[in-house]
């Protein structure tokens, strides 16, 4: 069961001689060894706890222990609370905790001016500095003046703090991640309760283990509260922001998509199969996944990416709901499968948590570059439905359409996610079954009314075909990936009827735009000067961005689109509401040829491939450009 | 789960023919395949609509158009990535593999390395005729050094794979090989296939009338036959030619060897012994030519299968509890927002 944390249970501060800033970004940032993920993911809690809105930006390296004190090491986390609505990481953070150089050296320039810098000086010896890239110590040049400094030995005082509990060397230097955690919440006027009881059942097995780390997150803690006297370290409060009533709690995108395809199996009145094949960022939702076996989910790893879809496409074939789940070069190898499917008629989930590409790209990293490849990417004319997650919560209820739209017309549906919304984490208000309706599918038992068997006889609204599971009476039929007569679904290959079934596949698709809601405008009017289109993850930057703009008094709207193929069916009317639209992406510009394409309209672009999400300011910067 | 009707009325062979037109070339083998097997079928006992039949690409792959039973005819290789989500999502269905040299050992060669490991229990016909034969006669991972082909003008000189073998060494439960002109020997060798909980790796050597025309001749031949062939039975000794000839173990090579009998004496000719693992092995890698080629049961010892393992730790795992899907969504540390008093507001 949940643990709750009422926030009126939260103890209040003496909060009128604390600052109150709206929002704050901290970014931690050490050696993959040094725990930083974790640091990030307890402060998460805490913060969520203490009622702020927030979100997250993990940053990893691909390896998995890349050589200690190395730039290429260093791994950070990244995250933006406030009392205000936050609906990104945030632009530059306001602290940067770096526990070693090379973590200074690659995230220094990241923070803001002026921003506050601390820094573990216990790592500051030669070979670390050397690691990194620096030949003199920056904490003793004039390299660090734009920044307010805090260096003290984090090291020397964690191993103090945690000496009585007789740990060795490596081990109690483990403990330094719970230091700086402390530290951090006294900054920011945190409980520390959750965490110690947190602490206490991971190391439930070891309680030395469990009383030297609370011993090291109480006396980074304890610092915050001496050290504070005339030096750059401060304390804050952030008030808690307003949130709709509800139960809340915190979670990731790929735990949010993992949840969603559960609920949506469940609304279909369906088991789900799941079928994967590890590959970054995607393996969370198999691993979500795999223990939800009381929920009617069977995961199946399979030996590849192509046995993945096709053992979906097997249970679905059987009855269950089939889903698949991967990142750009596993979809890439799904691609012929995803035309059975698509030929075959039957319900499959295709999951597509994007990274940078082409080939093997920067697996751990963010991008939105196969936009083409999840509309275009197959032989043939072979269309299927598109839909987009534009945050970890969203997540949930794309999951659920997706489900929904398969099932309902017999079709492959492909949810873009990527590796940002995966990983990054959100308060979500707890969705209440009662939300959503369910949509039952339904299995053909009988023959047509005239006593004929027709796997390929359709609804006469979806388009849908006929759902025959095997081991039905009297139905044996059979399909497969060679074009289909019309109706019986047996082997033809007559012109006229590869016209007219090329033609119902493409009807099928495009029909669903009459079953998905009409495109809405997200921030603005629905005509004036300048609409920001976006899809995916830039929604946050962009919905900020937009916001801005029109706080300045410029007209500016903001279109994020859900439903990528078909679109939805108002909008290309929509655009051309408007004398300019700018589209923001996080690849060459590929929604923005789409948009043309389909629409005629002169989209622009705004492209970043860096493997970073976008800043605000960059979009701010790109609307300015257009309203000259 | 599907409810599974009880198995009704007996069946004919016809009963298992479906309404299509068969597309195969006048004299190919596979036909005396599909004989054999909708002969087969009745005495099986399963219900028509319990069965599925899975293909990937190919001459064979068309199999399942024939059959009056569910088929689903999938892409190049992956039947058996197909048949493994088919079972898992329903374990009661019958399913049946067809598959050939190319779609089984070439392009699906790791999915059928991976099958044979899980042991996923359905019954795998590997029709192995040593070419391409839908994309006009290519030689395949089984053709023997030499063959000429389009692709291979002046003879192929990489080694091929053998089957049987291949299958012992992925971990097949159960291996078998028959003849697609062996239709006494042919139904027997399906039923134990059928019986056989696991997964059942039945190669069946197949004549390609039009690109490989007697490439088995040499043991199919009817006058080579019982020199060259030699039919295992468990418990029994190996003979062959009429009993005039036996397979001897050869202790100090640990090899076998053919061996003349003399006087009815079998003393020295081994036994046959299906769930002898090194023995299979001995059988399926008998060189041809020194040796007959060995058909019927070669290995049969059966292990807990693939999609039964899964649905005993799913029940174990979950002990008769179906999840509580709002528990699930609330699951961890949370916050409430009271209604009308939102926190600081």
């Amino acid at each position: 069961m949940a643990t709750s944390f009422q926030t009126d249970d939260i103890p209040q501060p003496p909060a009128d001689n604390l600052p109150h800033p709206e929002a704050v970004v901290v970014r931690f940032a050490g050696d993959s060894g040094d725990g930083m993920q974790l640091t990030g993911g307890q402060f998460t809690l805490s913060t969520a706890l203490a009622g702020n809105d927030l979100s997250t930006f993990p940053d990893f390296p691909a390896e998995i222990r890349a050589p200690q004190g190395t730039t290429f090491g260093v791994s950070a986390f990244q995250i933006n609370f406030g009392s205000i609505d936050i609906e990104t990481a945030g632009d530059e953070p306001d602290v940067l905790v770096a526990m070693n150089p090379a973590a200074l050296k690659t995230n220094i320039k990241a923070l803001r001016r002026g921003g506050l810098a601390i820094i573990d000086s216990g790592e500051f010896g030669p070979r670390n500095l050397a690691k990194a890239g620096y030949a003199v110590n920056p904490l003793d040049t004039d390299e660090l003046n734009d920044w307010q400094v805090m260096a003290f030995d984090i090291s020397a005082l964690t191993l103090e703090a945690v000496k009585p509990f007789g740990l060795g060397n490596k081990e109690s230097l483990r403990c330094k991640n719970m230091w700086t955690l402390g530290l951090a919440l006294w900054m920011f006027d945190r409980d520390r309760a959750p965490l110690v009881d947190w602490l206490k059942t991971k190391f439930a097995k070891n309680p030395v283990l469990a009383d030297a780390n609370i011993a090291a997150l109480n006396a980074g803690h304890a610092y915050g509260e001496t050290a504070e006297i005339g030096g750059p370290l401060k304390q804050y409060h952030v008030d808690a922001a307003e949130a709709q009533p509800g139960h809340y709690r915190t979670i990731t995108g790929g735990e949010s998509l993992a949840l969603g395809l559960v609920a949506g199996a469940h609304l279909a009145g369906l088991s789900m199969f799941f079928g994967s094949y590890p590959i970054t960022p995607a393996s969370p939702i198999l691993h979500h996944l795999a223990r939800l076996k009381e929920f009617g989910v069977t995961t199946f790893q399979a030996e590849d990416e192509i046995a993945a879809i096709c053992s979906a496409i097997g249970a679905s074939y059987a009855g269950q709901l089939g889903v698949t789940s991967s990142s750009g070069p596993g979809i890439a190898l799904k691609g012929e499968a995803m035309g059975l499917a698509i030929m075959t008629e039957l319900p499959l989930v295709i999951v597509n948590s994007q990274r940078g590409g082409p080939s093997t790209g920067l697996p751990t990293k963010t991008e939105q570059s196969d936009l083409y490849q999840a509309v275009y990417g197959r032989n043939g004319d072979a269309p299927l439905v598109v839909i987009s997650a534009r945050s970890p919560t969203d997540s949930f209820d794309v999951a659920i359409e997706a489900c929904r739209l398969a099932t309902q017309f017999m079709t492959p549906v492909m949810v873009l996610t990527d590796g940002y919304i995966a990983n990054a984490a959100e308060p979500w208000r707890v969705p209440d079954r009662k939300d959503y309706t369910p949509f039952p599918a339904h299995f053909t038992e009988e023959p047509e009314p005239d006593g004929r068997v027709l796997p390929y006889a359709r609804d006469p609204e979806t388009l849908g075909r006929r759902w025959i599971r095997p081991g039905t009476p009297g139905l044996m039929h059979r399909i497969g990936g060679i074009e289909k007569a019309l109706d019986t679904g047996n082997i033809n290959y007559e012109p006229a009827n590869h016209q007219a079934m090329t033609d119902i596949r493409k009807a099928k698709i495009d029909g669903v735009a009459k079953y998905i809601p009409a495109q809405q405008v997200d921030v603005g009017n629905e005509t004036g000067r300048l609409v920001v289109v976006g899809w995916g993850s830039t929604y946050g930057p962009i919905r900020k961005a937009v916001q801005r703009a029109r706080s300045a008094g410029h007209d500016v709207a903001h279109v994020h689109i859900r439903y990528l193929w078909p679109f939805p069916a108002n909008l290309g009317a929509l655009l051309k509401g408007f004398d300019k639209v700018l589209v923001p992406e996080m690849n060459t510009g590929q929604l923005k040829t789409m948009l043309r394409d389909q629409f005629l309209v002169d989209a622009r672009p705004l492209n970043k491939v860096s493997g970073q999400p976008f800043k605000i300011a960059e979009i701010e910067t790109a609307i300015a450009e257009m309203l000259k | 789960m599907n409810a599974i009707t009880p198995i009704t009325a007996a069946t004919k062979p016809d009963d298992w023919a479906s309404d299509q037109e068969v597309r195969w070339c006048p004299g190919c083998g596979d036909y005396a395949i599909l004989k054999a097997v909708q002969r087969t079928m009745p005495d099986i006992g399963t219900a028509r609509e319990n069965t599925v039949f899975v293909s990937g690409i190919g001459c064979s792959s068309r199999f399942p158009y024939y059959m009056e039973t569910y088929g689903f005819h999938t892409i190049h290789g992956r039947a058996p990535a197909i048949a493994t989500g088919i079972k898992l999502a329903n374990p009661d269905l019958d399913v049946w593999i067809v598959t050939g040299d190319g779609d089984g050992l070439s392009i699906g060669g790791n999915h059928m390395l991976h099958l044979l490991r899980r042991n996923l229990d359905v019954q795998l016909l590997l029709f192995n005729n040593e070419i391409y034969g839908l994309t006009k006669g290519q030689y395949s991972p089984t053709s023997q050094v030499g063959t000429k082909s389009p692709t291979t003008p002046f003879g192929s000189v990489d080694r091929p794979l053998a089957p049987c073998a291949f299958a012992m060494g992925a971990g097949a439960r159960f291996v078998a090989r028959t003849i697609d002109t062996a239709q006494k020997n042919m139904p027997e060798v399906l039923k134990r296939a059928h019986a056989h909980k696991g997964t059942s790796f039945v190669e069946i050597f197949q004549n390609c009338v039009v690109y490989n025309d007697d490439v088995f001749a040499k043991f199919t031949a009817k006058k080579e036959a019982p020199a060259n062939q030699i039919w295992v039975e468990h418990g029994k000794p190996l003979l062959f030619a009429n009993g005039s000839k036996g397979l001897r173990l050869d202790r100090e090579h640990v090899r076998l060897s053919v061996i003349d009998i003399v006087d009815g004496d079998v003393s020295q000719v081994l036994m046959h012994d299906e769930t002898n693992h090194l023995l299979a092995q001995l059988l399926v890698e008998m060189p041809f030519g020194e040796f007959p080629k060995a058909l019927g049961v070669l290995y049969c010892d059966p292990a807990p299968s693939f999609e039964a393992e899964v649905h005993i730790q799913n029940e174990r795992i979950t002990a008769g509890r179906s999840g509580d899907l709002g528990a699930l969504l609330s699951k961890g540390q949370g916050w409430d927002v009271k209604p009308a008093r939102g926190p600081n507001l």
